[in-house]
């Protein structure tokens, strides 16, 4: 039963950090577009307990910046007005998940904007803009996962179902995928596909092209698992009572696979995130005003950024969570499934 | 020999597999290099076609991937619309300096992967072990590019070590010591990303296979004849769990090269990752499949050692291999 927990406790955890990017409208303070152009580079704003007097507040507070004297880009706390934090304000309108229409946030500043994380280049609010973009890179990381283990699926199922030359020549592009690098894969997709579209498209292209690299281990595994099962006596019985290969494939084959596509959907989902963070990273992926966590990066390649404002780093830090989450969720799926836990090494070693 | 004949086949067909593919997804390309040109009424369609003809993108895929396939043979791998050159020498000096990287990349890594994953897995289940392989899964989820960027940001703000490029300015100038300094200095960053972002994984892999052979039979058996532990560790139990770890060596040298390819796109070093990133950009076809292709022999290159290792260190297949 320990395992089972930690399962749960793993789930819960990723569930925790789904809830927060899927509810960005309601967690993020601001419009992740709106800009504020007095506000360039404005570094993290600090939460206050304790005011200038001495005085202990139990609602906690900041200060404004602004400019210090003689200095374009040097902030300082203003320390004559405290702007009060206040819960579940009314603020900038988005719509929920999509489709429901709401003004309500967590928290915002009274009279002025905060910036708990800093602000960009157009004094959009860093933190709203890191969860709104965690929305596109999961989505990406998720949608791309669901194609490739789509892909993976039906091809170590045909594989592994049918053998003879099927299975030599599917395996055999297999190999080919798995030798490449997958970066190297990635950009060769990449390379021979339309450069400037709009966003909507971009990002369609993103989770085809990340979909598309990974699906040779998936199907490498389902058809191990095919191998064994479409040997066992209950499928051999089902043949016999006249099954179709259609109908054995579904109903006793594909359910005995799920073991190994959801382990592999746990391992799959995070890489892909940082696949999509990379190609927007290098401009080749989701384009501005939208936010994705590979694009909220690709700043720090100007040296000026680099050198001046770290805090527009942060936003690299938001994956390290929902990695850990998923590779924990991982590792207590393949404790779970122990009895199915095929060789991982047969992708590496071809001998 | 048999073996090694079958490997390096394997290996052939590994590459032409990778050219066809790259070709056939180049098949797919809306537009091409001189589509630009199009759209600039200086510039006559004729001249457009002309150019389209003379570098045979009008012709059909086949025809061009036979095309190619004759001129590699010949050791040309095409041509640069970009730099308007042929591609070979343009990419001989970037993958030198991915290669260099790489390669000094690879043996860090090794180099501290296999006392560390030895050691954790002596002392199994101890404080020690349980510390390293905490570490080692907290830089297990961190991605290569948080990693990176994080190195370049303390490096940027400490000074500590020189970023973005090869070389100083005045490089030329140098002494060939200070020439080697200067290098060295400038490549401790990214050789440090890269072996930092392969290392965790290497040293949970050593763990798992050293671990689980000391736990086999034959282990207990010598042990319980008072062979001391080292000896153990070093004499039996490395040699039996070579087997895994080298097969881990070659599908290191692929996420290695996936890893050089950003680092180097992220710290600037002159290397095949943003000279790829440009001709993508650029539209530069043969760049593209060429700089795809050469790292495949690179790694093809690094799966053959492995091989060759794996038959010198495994009595095993060299028995299997002349049984057949």
């Amino acid at each position: 039963m320990k395992q089972g927990g930690k399962f749960t406790k793993w789930l819960v955890f990723l569930v925790f950090l789904h809830v927060v990017v899927a509810g960005a409208g309601f967690f993020a303070p601001y419009d992740p577009v709106e800009q504020d152009r007095e506000r360039p580079y404005l570094p993290p704003m600090r939460v206050h307990w304790v005011d200038a007097q001495g005085h202990f507040h139990l609602r906690p507070f900041f200060y404004p910046l602004r400019l210090r004297e003689g200095s374009f880009d040097q902030y300082e706390e203003g320390t004559d007005a405290a702007v009060p934090v206040h819960f579940f304000t009314s603020g900038a309108r988005y719509h929920l998940l999509g489709n429901l229409p709401s003004r309500l946030h967590l928290f915002g500043g009274a009279g002025a904007r905060i910036y708990l994380l800093g602000s960009d280049a157009y004094g959009r609010d860093q933190l709203s803009r890191i969860l709104f973009g965690g929305q596109v890179s999961l989505l990406a990381g998720l949608l791309g996962a669901g194609v490739t283990l789509l892909l993976g699926a039906l091809i170590g199922l045909a594989a592994g179902y049918y053998g003879g030359w099927r299975d030599d020549l599917l395996m055999r592009a297999a190999e080919l995928f798995l030798a490449l690098p997958w970066l190297y894969l990635l950009f060769a997709l990449r390379a021979f596909l339309p450069l400037s579209v709009g966003p909507l498209e971009a990002f369609l292209l993103v989770v085809v092209v990340i979909g598309m690299v990974g699906w040779a281990r998936p199907a490498r595994l389902v058809r191990g698992v095919v191998l064994t099962v479409k040997e066992r006596d209950f499928v051999r019985a089902a043949r016999g009572f006249g099954a179709s290969d259609i109908y054995l494939l579904r109903r006793h084959i594909l359910p005995e696979t799920a073991s190994v596509l959801l382990t592999q959907a746990a391992i799959l989902v995070p890489q892909f995130v940082v696949a999509e963070m990379t190609l927007s990273f290098l401009g080749l992926g989701v384009p501005e005003p939208m936010s994705s966590w590979g694009n909220l990066l690709a700043t720090l390649q100007q040296y000026s950024v680099l050198v001046s404002y770290w805090w527009m780093y942060l936003p690299a830090l938001a994956i390290v969570p929902f990695f850990l989450g998923y590779l924990g969720l991982a590792s207590a799926l393949q404790e779970r499934f122990g009895a199915y836990k095929i060789d991982e090494k047969s992708g590496w070693s071809r001998t | 020999m048999r073996y090694l004949l079958r490997r390096t086949l394997h290996a052939v067909f590994l590459l032409f597999g990778v050219s066809l593919l790259t070709f056939l997804f180049s098949a797919l390309t809306p537009g091409n290099y001189f589509d630009e040109m199009r759209l600039n009424p200086q510039i006559a369609p004729e001249t457009v076609a002309a150019l389209r003809a003379q570098y045979q993108l009008d012709r059909p895929l086949p025809v061009r991937y036979l095309h190619w396939l004759n001129a590699v043979a010949h050791g040309e791998l095409g041509f640069s619309f970009a730099y308007n050159g042929p591609v070979g020498p343009l990419l001989w000096v970037r993958a030198r300096n991915t290669l260099l990287l790489t390669m000094a990349a690879t043996l860090i890594a090794w180099l501290l992967a296999l006392p560390l994953g030895i050691w954790s897995a002596a002392r199994f289940g101890r404080t020690l072990d349980r510390v390293l392989s905490w570490t080692t899964a907290t830089l297990l989820v961190v991605p290569d590019l948080v990693l990176a960027l994080g190195l370049l940001i303390v490096a940027v703000r400490t000074g500590w070590f020189p970023t973005g490029g090869m070389v100083s300015v005045g490089f030329e100038g140098l002494s060939s010591l200070q020439k080697f300094q200067d290098l060295a200095m400038h490549m401790v960053l990214p050789v440090f990303a890269l072996a930092l972002a392969a290392l965790p994984t290497l040293v949970r892999h050593v763990r798992a296979s050293v671990a689980e052979v000391l736990d086999a039979p034959f282990l207990r058996a010598a042990r319980s004849h008072g062979i001391p532990d080292r000896k153990l560790l070093f004499g039996y139990a490395l040699r039996a769990a070579a087997n895994p770890l080298i097969s881990l060596f070659g599908f290191s040298l692929g996420a290695l090269l996936s890893g050089s390819l950003l680092v180097e796109v992220v710290m600037s070093w002159p290397g095949l990752g943003p000279l790829l990133l440009e001709a993508i950009l650029a539209r530069d076809l043969y760049v593209v499949i060429g700089g795809v292709l050469l790292s495949m022999i690179f790694l093809v290159g690094g799966n053959l050692f492995a091989d060759v290792l794996l038959y010198w260190a495994d009595p095993r297949i060299r028995i299997a291999a002349s049984a057949k």
